[in-house]
Parts: C-alpha cells; structure tokens; sequence
C-alpha cells in the first residue's frame, strides 16, 4: 500500500470508528430528555430511574464521541492538507460554525446536567438536557453540509489565481438538495441505533434470556417493559423513517451523481424501466452476471420516481465523463458500492422488523417467547397444551419469540451495521473524487507525507480505539445489569454546603 | 475593518483559553492520585473538574477550527507538518478523556485505580505534548515554499521534539498545569486535599518562575515578566492568598501563551529554511467571503458560548469536601 492508500485506510478506519458513537449519542441525548420530561410530567419512580440509567449510556458514548471527533478535526489537515487547502475556505467555516454552535452546546450543558440535578431549578435542569439534544442535532446538519459539498459541490468560486474553491455564500452551502435528504435520513438511522440498544438492554432485563412468565416481577419490571417497548417504537418508527428518507436521497443522488446510482446496481447499459437487482452472482470485477434475483421497475422508481424512467448505465456514463473530465477511469469500486448498498437496507431493515415483532409480542403484558402474558402469574407452562392449528400457530409464536430474545445481544448490532454500511458507500462510490467533479482523492494526501508515518498513526489509532471500544463495552455491560436506581453514591459525593443531602447526585 | 488580524487574534484567544482552562485540568489530573491518599479524596479532586472539562476541551476544538476557517494554509502546514506528534497528542487526550468520564460510572475500587492511574499519565503526557506542540509552532517548521514540510520516514515530523523550542515548550506546558492545578484544588476543595494542594502549589510556582528565568537568560527577555508572575503567584500560595495564587497562575500562562504567538508577528509560521517561506496573517488568510461568514457567526455565537460557560462556573463554584462526611 502507498502512502494514499495508507490515508485513505486510516480515514475510512477513525471516521467509521466516530461514527459507531454518533449516533447513539445523538439519539441518546434526546431520548434521555423525553424521557426525564416524562418523568417531570408523571411523576413516576421507574421514569427517573431510566432517566438516569439511559443519561450514563449517553455520557459514556459522548466521551467516546469526544475524543474520536476531536481526531476528525484534525484528520483533514495531517493526511489531506492538499485538499484542506483547495477547499478549506469553505469547509473550515463549517467547522468553526459547527465547534462554536454545537460542541460548546452539547458539551457545557451536558456537564450541567449530570452534575447539576441538585444545584439547578427542575425545569431549568430539564433545559439542559434538551439543548444538549438540540446541540447534537445542530452539529449533525453542519458537518453533513460540508459532507454534503463533497457529493455535490455548491456555492463555491473557483479562484483562477489560486485554483482553490472559495465561498461564494454559505447560506447556498446549507440549502444543497443532498444536505436535505442526508440530514433527515442520517438523523432517522441515529434513533434506529439509539432505539435499538434501550430495547435489548429492557428485553433482556424484563424477560431474560430464557423467558418465564412472571420472572422480573416489581417495580423494575414495569421499568424494564417501559424501556423495551419504547426503544422498538422508535426503532420501528426511525425504520420507517430511513425507508422514505433514503428514497429521497437515492433520487436526488441518481440527479446529481448517476454513477453512484449505477454502481449501487452493477448497472452497465442504460436502461428503461431497470429493476433492482437483490442479490447478484457475478464476475468480480461485476461486468458479467451469472445469477440474479431482481423485482422488476424497481429501481427506475428509487432513482426516478417513475416504473419507466431511464437509468444511466455505467459505460455511458463513463464516456460522458471522459468527454468532459478528460481520459480517465470514473468507475467505483463496484462490488463495494452494490453489496455495501445492499447490507444497509438489508440490516436496517432487520431491526426494524425485529423491533416490530417484538412490540407485537409483548403487547398488552404479553411476554415474548411464552404464549400467555405476564399478567397472569404462575401459569409458566409454554400454554402450549391444546393441538390443532392454533396450537402450532401458538407454538410457532413462542418459537419466534424466544429466537428474538436470543438475538438480543446481536440486535443493537444491526443499525450500526447498517449506519456503516451507508457511510462506506456514499464514501466509496463518490471515487475516484473527493469533491466531486472538482477534486480527485489521489490529489488531496499531504505533500511530503510518508508511508512509515501513516502506518504509525493507523497502528495507533488502531490499538487504542480497539481498547476504548472494549472499555466501552465493558461498562456498558455493567450499566445495563445493575438493578435500577440502586446505585449507592459514595459518602465523598456531597459537596460541603449545608450538609443537605443531596437526592440523586451521581457518583463520582 | 481588518478580519483577517481580528481573526488572528481570536485564534490566539482560543489557544490562551485552551491552554488556561485545560491546563488546571491536566494538572488536577497529574496531582489527584497525589493529593489524594484515599479514592474518596481523589473522587474529591476530580470532582472539581468532571462538570467542566469537556467544555474547556471544546476551546481547542475552536482553535483547530477557526484556524481552518480563517487561515487554510496555516491549518494545513501546522497539522501536516506536526504530524507524528499532533497524533501522539491526539491519542493522549483520547486516554484522558474517557479515564475522566468513566471514573464514577463503575462502583469498584479497582475500576476507580486504574481510571485514576489512566487519568494521571495521559493528562502528564498531553500537557507535555501541548506545550511541545506549541512550543514547535513558536520555534517554526522546516517549510517549503509550498508550506511543506520534506523529509523521510517517521524522522520528517518526530524529528522537531529534539528542537530546544519544543522541549522548552514541553517542560513550561507540565509545570504550568501542575501550577494551575495546584492552585486550583487550593480553591475549589476543602479539608485534607486543600492542604496539600497548598503545600504544593509553592515548589510548582517556585519551579515555574525558575524555568522561566532560564529562558529569559538563554535570550528571551519577555519570559521575565512570567518569571515575575511565578513568583507573585509563590508568595500569594505562601500567604494562602488561593484566588490570587490562581489568578496569577492563570495571568502567567496566558501570557506565555500569548507571547508566543504574538513574537513574530504578522508570521504566524515561521520557515526555518527561508523567512520569505513563512506564512503570514495575510498570506494565510481565506477570502472575504468566508471572513465574513465566521466573523458574523462568532459576533452571534461567542458571548454567548462565554456567559453560559461562566454560568457553569458559577452553578459549581462551592467547594468540593474531601473530608469525610458522617452518613
Ligand atoms: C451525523 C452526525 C455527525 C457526523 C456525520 C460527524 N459527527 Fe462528529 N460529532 C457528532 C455528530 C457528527 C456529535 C453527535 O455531535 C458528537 C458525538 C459526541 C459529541 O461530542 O458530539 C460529535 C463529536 C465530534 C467532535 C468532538 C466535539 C466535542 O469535543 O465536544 C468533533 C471535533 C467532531 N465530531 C468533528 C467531526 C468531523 C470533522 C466529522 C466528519 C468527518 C464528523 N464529526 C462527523
Ligand atoms: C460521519 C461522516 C463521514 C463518514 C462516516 C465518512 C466515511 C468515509 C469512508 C468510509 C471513507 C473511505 C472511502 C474509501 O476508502 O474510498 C471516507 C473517505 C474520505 N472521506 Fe468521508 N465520511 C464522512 C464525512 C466526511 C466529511 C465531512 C469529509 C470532508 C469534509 C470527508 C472526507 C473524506 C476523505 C478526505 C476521505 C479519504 C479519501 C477517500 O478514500 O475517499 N468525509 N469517508
Ligand atoms: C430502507 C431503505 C434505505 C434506502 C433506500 C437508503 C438509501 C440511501 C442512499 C441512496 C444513500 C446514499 C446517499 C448519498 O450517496 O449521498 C444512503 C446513505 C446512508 N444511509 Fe441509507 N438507505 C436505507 C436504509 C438505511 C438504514 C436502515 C440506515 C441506518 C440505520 C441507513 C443509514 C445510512 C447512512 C448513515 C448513510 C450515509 C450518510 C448519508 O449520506 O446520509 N440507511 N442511504
């Protein structure tokens, strides 16, 4: 591997890594404050207690999410300083807006938060978890603007001095197409992750591995249902959400950039009416397929809204490219681009499905994986008693619902997969640009940049991100087994005025 | 109005509050396990800091950033041409970050040991390497004319550590947050850590002002004024004066800080091969257009970012007890 290689590895390597904590942070954030202004509302027990359960989720992810993104904002000057000096005039305001507007945000008021539950007023309290949301929203929008210029690039001026691209008017840079498609489908496939982890961890607790009618009775089991159920509801919903979302986007992508669309499907001859191919056997380099399951029209109507709209194929589009960019290989990497295409919306929906199954079966106190609900104790027999068609119906029921409780630990997995999934190939079929149409990716490495360098960094970054992952893991793990509300805080905790006592101050 | 000088001067704004802000921080993180003889008092220390340091953190995020957008090319030749040792910064503070976060998640005493062993290194380790970094900045890199920097292998950009400049940088970035620290723990705690914290803060200032009178007679007089500062700041730590022990801590790094920025001004990067290789405030800066977008955004944004700042400040300013407390 080369220096540009090496780069392009380590990039692909610390932005996926940011990008697992993303989302669960963005989600997190505002989950944490629908569910303390819940509390607030109700006033129930089991509302605050997840209040705090799901806030120390969200403040070990943040942390994480700190330390990889302050590597992102370095990022573009070590290894693609060529590239930060032909655009940074109009990604560097990006940047400066997004630390100013939202990091300060998030991360001032989230300190306020945890720390702040006995010195600040309730509802001033309440505040500030929800500008932390808002913060995370915030900087979601202007980093996926600057994303988004790289897709399509706007509202730029080629200085002819220079050969830079200068900022004609950053209202223009926030009003590209791209930017109002990826935002709200990038936002919806934050809550899929958020949602997902809360409805594993409140399965698991309320039901268990092996489920038993009645087995986390009390007060935490109305607390664990609470979580599960509420996590699906927004997993399903966010699924839905990311379908219709990314419908705009894979159109508004087929306008802007037809070779994405193109290799997204291994399409080489243009066609009318083309149908989206689901999974495909085919020569490597995906010139030649032996086998294909396709439904017919399909994808004419994801890129164009209409059964007959016309497809441009790669080979077309290539010569185009040629015509205007000069002789030069425009192709992505196809097999990246069709499978990587494939395994988001197949993992996405996944987790939607399994979040819509599992609401189906736990509803009104059912318990997945039994046959009878959870109200009616004792009766811990898989009901499975009497033959017959319902009875196997029954049986598959109970079946479907202990498979789903076995996958829980894997089920959180599934939108992060999917999250990734989505990144690599909006990322890897925009090559071989980095702007598109403006700037190539094997012009923007820094000069002078060396191979032993980048592969230094990239064993670096690699172990200890492998560390902070596993740490991460572990206390996640731990946080989700402690009992609710039970976490005792040290005697040190109290701070010296007054003595009084304070209710709920976390650990320290 | 002239935005590309405004500019210069918020950035060097966001480095004086970076290095200030997390300088007690790294230095409250250096001295807990100290300062500490039991993980209670240690939680006590560090307790201190946890509802603020992100916040703090966030002004080097700024710096970066704002540099990005007012001064592309200086962006571009400090990071690429620091490479190996931003990386070592940037992983260091990876480990501070998350030791600090995770501390207080988990109720066991080995958890807690291992986060504060965790904490102490990389907050030693990245006070090293933020006053090295700066400390190479103020030194100059070997740029060419197209503000890069040549050479071979992990040499090209490791090599600037052995400059006097970035160990000088070094040392003044690790005394001037145990300094900070020190007087800061005076400030924010009581019982036994505020007695330790007092005892330390003399030799930390002490060792402060002799460093800087070095530099002063290795020929750079302006340190003289920081030596002035230390020792202010040893003899208010002496009479247990601690709000102007730390004032006069925070007064001495700023002004190193910014002094070192300031000297060659308007280079804002010298060449060490060819002065006319230099990237100047001028030279560096970005086009009217984006000038203007950041100025109006950072007219709307920044009062803004500094009052709930100090609202954080003010919502935790009683002091934190490290003695025990009967339940
Ligand atoms: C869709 C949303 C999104 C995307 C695409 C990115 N980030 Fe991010 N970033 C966030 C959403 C976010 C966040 C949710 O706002 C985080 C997570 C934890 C946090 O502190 O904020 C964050 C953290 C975070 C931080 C630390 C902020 C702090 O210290 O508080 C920096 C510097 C960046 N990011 C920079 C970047 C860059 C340069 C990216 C491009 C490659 C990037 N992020 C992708
Ligand atoms: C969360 C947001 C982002 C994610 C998850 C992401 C993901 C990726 C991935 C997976 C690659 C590897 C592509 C490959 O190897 O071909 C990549 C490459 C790259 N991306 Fe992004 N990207 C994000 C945002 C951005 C932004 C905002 C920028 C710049 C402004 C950017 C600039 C680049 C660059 C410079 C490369 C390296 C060159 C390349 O190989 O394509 N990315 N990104
Ligand atoms: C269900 C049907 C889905 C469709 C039709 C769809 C469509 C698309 C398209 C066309 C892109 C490329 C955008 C570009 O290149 O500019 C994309 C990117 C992406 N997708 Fe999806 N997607 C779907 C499901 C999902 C799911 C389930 C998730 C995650 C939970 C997800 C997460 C992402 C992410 C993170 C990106 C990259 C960021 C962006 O450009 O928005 N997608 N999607």
């Amino acid at each position: 591997m080369d220096t540009l290689d090496l780069s392009r590895l380590q990039f692909a390597v610390v932005t996926i890594y940011h990008y697992f904590f993303v989302p669960l942070s963005i989600s997190l954030a505002a989950l944490t404050a629908g569910l303390q202004t819940a509390w607030l509302r109700t006033g129930r027990e089991h509302l605050r207690d997840l209040t705090l359960l799901v806030g120390k989720l969200l403040m070990a992810t943040f942390a994480v999410g700190v330390v990889t993104g302050l590597v992102q904002e370095f990022q573009f000057g070590l290894s693609w300083s060529a590239f930060s000096r032909f655009y940074g005039d109009v990604f560097g305001p990006t940047l400066a807006i997004e630390g100013m507007l939202a990091f300060f945000l998030e991360a001032t008021f989230l300190g306020l938060w945890f720390f702040g539950w006995d010195r600040l007023p309730r509802l001033a309290h309440l505040a500030t978890i929800w500008i932390v949301a808002v913060g995370t929203v915030i900087s979601a929008y202007v980093i996926l603007a600057a994303n988004s210029f790289m897709q399509n690039p706007v509202a730029y001026r080629m200085n002819p001095e220079t050969g830079r691209a200068e900022l004609s008017n950053f209202l223009d840079l926030l009003a590209n197409p791209v930017l109002h498609a990826a935002f709200p489908h990038t936002l919806a496939g934050a809550f899929m992750t958020g949602g997902a982890l809360l409805m594993a961890i409140g399965a698991w607790r309320a039901w268990g591995r092996r489920p038993v009618v009645g087995r986390a009775l009390g007060a935490d089991a109305t607390a664990w249902r609470t979580l599960a159920r509420a996590g699906a509801w927004v997993t399903a919903v966010g699924g839905a959400a990311v379908a219709v979302t990314g419908d705009l986007l894979g159109k508004v992508m087929t306008d802007v950039q037809p070779m994405k669309m193109a290799a997204a499907e291994a399409l080489y001859t243009t066609e009318t009416g083309a149908p989206f191919s689901l999974f495909a056997v085919g020569s490597l380099d995906g010139s030649e397929r032996y086998f294909s399951l396709e439904i017919p029209y399909l994808l004419s109507f994801l890129g164009t809204g209409d059964i007959g709209g016309t497809i441009h194929g790669i080979n077309d589009l290539q010569a185009e490219y040629e015509q205007v960019y000069g002789a030069a290989s425009y192709v992505p990497w196809i097999p990246v681009a069709y499978w990587s295409f494939r395994l988001m919306i197949g993992t996405g929906v996944l987790a939607m499905l399994a979040a819509a199954a599992l609401l189906w079966l736990s509803r009104r106190d059912r318990v997945p994986g039994t046959a009878v609900s959870g109200a009616n104790d004792g009766a811990a027999n898989d009901g499975a008693a009497d033959d017959g068609a319902a009875g196997s119906l029954a049986r598959l029921v109970t079946t479907g619902g202990r498979a789903l409780m076995w996958s829980l630990p894997v089920l959180p997995l599934l939108p992060i997969a999917a999250n990734t999934f989505g990144w690599v190939f909006t990322e890897t079929a925009r090559q071989p640009w980095l702007a598109f149409g403006l700037f190539r990716t094997e012009d923007g490495v820094s000069p002078g940049l060396t191979e032993s360098e980048v592969l230094a960094s990239l064993v670096g970054f690699g172990l200890l991100y492998g560390l902070l992952a596993y740490v991460w893991f572990r206390l996640v793990m731990h946080l989700a087994r402690q009992d609710l509300g039970g976490s005792p805080s040290a005697p040190h905790d109290q701070p010296d005025d007054a003595g009084a006592a304070p209710s709920i101050a976390p650990a320290y | 109005m002239d935005l590309p000088l405004l500019w210069f001067g918020l950035v060097v704004l966001c480095w004086v509050l970076f290095v200030v802000l997390e300088g007690f921080d790294f230095g409250v993180g250096m001295l807990a396990p100290v300062l500490g003889r039991d993980s209670g008092q240690r939680g006590a220390a560090l307790r201190t800091i946890a509802p603020v340091w992100d916040g703090n953190e966030v002004w080097l995020v700024a710096a970066i950033g704002v540099t990005f957008a007012a001064f592309p090319d200086w962006y571009a030749a400090m990071l690429a041409g620091l490479y190996l040792p931003a990386v070592l910064l940037l992983l260091t503070l990876a480990v501070r970050g998350v030791a600090l976060e995770f501390r207080g998640k988990k109720d066991s005493e080995t958890w807690r040991r291992r986060c504060d062993l965790a904490l102490a290194g990389s907050s030693l380790a990245t006070a090293a390497a933020v006053g090295a970094l700066l400390g190479a900045l103020t030194g100059g890199l070997a740029l060419d004319e197209n503000g890069d920097v040549a050479g071979s292998g992990m040499a090209r950009t490791l090599g600037v550590l052995a400059e006097p400049h970035t160990l000088a940088g070094a040392v003044a970035g690790v005394l001037a947050a145990l300094t900070l620290g020190a007087t800061y723990l005076g400030l924010r705690t009581t019982g036994p850590v505020r007695e330790r914290a007092r005892t330390w803060a003399v030799p930390a200032a002490a060792a402060a002002a002799a460093a800087a009178l070095a530099l002063a007679v290795a020929g750079a007089p302006q340190a003289l004024a920081v030596a002035a500062l230390a020792v202010a700041a040893l003899v208010a730590a002496r009479a247990q004066r601690e709000g102007w022990a730390f004032g006069l801590a925070v007064a001495g790094t700023g002004l190193t800080v910014a002094a070192g920025f300031l000297g060659r001004f308007p280079v804002v990067l010298p060449s060490t091969l060819e002065d006319g290789w230099s990237l100047t405030v001028d030279g560096a800066a970005a086009s009217d257009v984006a000038l203007q977008t950041i100025s109006v955004a950072a007219l709307l944004i920044l009062p803004g970012v500094l009052a709930y700042q100090a609202l954080a400040y003010w919502v935790f300013r009683r002091r934190v007890a490290s003695e025990p407390v009967a339940t």
